[in-house]
């Protein structure tokens, strides 16, 4: 066992765990509030708001991440160029970074696999709750703010824990579109001093110790949560 | 920037289209996911006996097996167990005295996938397992079944219609995981659609294909695991 690469690698592979947990907030976060949106589609009475929603979860839930990383960072990314005034904005320089498609990628993946659970988190809020918030006058847009919303998301928070660790493991297939995440700079340290374990060791204990991280704040977060049994 | 006849052209099975690669990959990554599979349930079914056998060792080596497993990143573990794993073999190879052997790919994968599947089903199964009704295994145990009987008569069938939907969801899990295996160099779905990609610079369309047809494996597997599940709760009382 060798680590005398850290020192000189230890600005690649801070700045990969950067980038690494910076992927991970931008998804969850992003990937959260579209997935209200798509819980909230998938219950409604519209039958085209829950036909799309649906299928946008069938679609994200039923292919592997991996192609649609790719096929958003070589498909989509081929025709960006194209949309007249977009080179020349000052979103460009964001937008043809292999990190942004990545963002993207994971975001819409995130969304789908949440969106589904807060359909049934929806679903799961007692039918009487929602009654006494209609019994005492307000409007559904109200009801689904104060009462149905919060209770939802209450309900689907233990799997939301899971959802984000999930997540955290997910995320190192973004090296294959050349963002240097904590994966691809152990993948790069490992073709520069043909290390194949070490880095490997090193980067696997970072995320185990993330995960052992996001399990304790989610902890937190769910005994701060009032209930009654 | 393409019309649709050579949309037909580049999707054809015939080799100036590149739908036959398509269907190779995507064979080779049901044949991984399979291969995987199977041997993710040897694994789990032998991991949730040892963890339910009160064998103190043995419980701590499995818990440490499943938990590792749990934590690590997919991809890490892949690259990892796919390196670790040749290399091993064939350092045994040449402690044996035998020169170094170039692992099949196929193998390889299915070992690895397999592998990190066995950690997932130990849980799934052992949870099966424990939502057994101690009732019946004492019946069992009061009629003078020995265990290996009673594992076959009474726990077995008892826990299919329990571990079906955790069996169901990673059956989804490691076909979207083989992709994985297309990060190793192995052509399955994943790596099929690239190459075929970079080769005509459609990555759009043959991305899409390769999604339409993974989306096709797992809606086609959806199907028939509501008919298994099915199947095996016959006689069960419906819930409400």
């Amino acid at each position: 066992m060798d680590f005398s690469w850290i020192i000189p690698y230890h600005e690649l592979l801070l700045n990969g765990a950067f980038l690494t947990c910076l992927l991970l907030v931008i998804s969850v976060v992003f990937g959260f509030s579209i997935a209200i949106l798509l819980g909230i589609a998938q219950v409604s009475k519209s039958r085209l708001l829950r036909l799309s929603a649906k299928s946008y979860c069938t679609f994200f839930r039923g292919t592997p991440l991996l192609i649609q990383l790719w096929l958003i960072y070589y498909g989509l990314g081929t025709y960006l160029p194209h949309i007249p005034g977009l080179r020349t904005s000052f979103l460009w320089p964001i937008m043809r970074e292999g990190l942004f498609f990545a963002a993207v990628a994971l975001t819409l993946n995130f969304a789908a696999y949440q969106g589904e659970i807060l359909r049934g988190a929806l679903l799961a809020v007692p039918k009487g709750e929602l009654e006494a918030a209609r019994s005492v006058g307000m409007s559904p847009l109200m009801i689904l703010r104060r009462i149905w919303l919060p209770r939802a998301i209450r309900i689907g928070l233990p799997t939301f824990a899971g959802e984000v660790i999930l997540q955290l493991k997910a995320t190192p297939i973004v090296f294959s579109v050349t963002v240097m995440d904590l994966y691809g700079a152990a993948y790069k340290i490992r073709q520069d001093t043909l290390l194949v374990y070490e880095p490997l060791i090193l980067v696997t204990v970072f995320y185990v110790a993330l995960t052992f991280l996001i399990t304790q704040l989610f902890q937190k977060l769910e005994n701060s949560v009032p209930v009654r049994r | 920037m393409n019309s649709s006849t050579s949309i037909f052209q580049l999707l054809s099975i015939t080799p100036p289209g590149w739908g036959g690669v398509l269907l190779t990959g995507a064979i080779a990554t049901l044949l991984i996911s399979f291969g995987a599979y199977l041997l993710g349930m040897a694994l789990g079914l032998c991991g949730a006996l040892g963890k339910l056998s009160g064998f103190r060792p043995l419980q701590l080596v499995l818990q440490f097996y499943t938990t590792v497993v749990r934590a690590v990143p997919e991809l890490i573990l892949i690259v990892a167990l796919f390196y670790a794993g040749t290399d091993g073999l064939n350092r045994l190879l040449s402690w044996l005295g035998i020169g170094p052997v170039q692992v099949n790919g196929l193998v390889a994968a299915v070992a690895v996938l397999g592998f990190v599947q066995g950690a997932y089903m130990t849980e799934v199964l052992r949870g099966a397992i424990l939502s057994i009704p101690t009732g019946h295994l004492e019946a069992a145990k009061a009629f003078g079944m020995r265990p290996s009987q009673q594992f076959r008569r009474i726990v077995l069938p008892s826990l299919i219609p329990n571990a079906l939907p955790g069996f169901a969801n990673l059956w989804l899990s490691v076909i979207k995981d083989s992709a994985l295996i297309a990060v190793v160099g192995y052509q399955e779905l994943a790596l099929a659609a690239r190459v075929a990609a970079s080769n005509t610079k459609q990555y759009m369309l043959l991305f899409l294909a390769a999604a339409v047809l993974y989306l096709a494996i797992t809606l086609v597997s959806n199907i028939l695991f509501s008919a298994l599940e099915g199947y095996f709760r016959r006689g069960q009382r419906p819930i409400n």
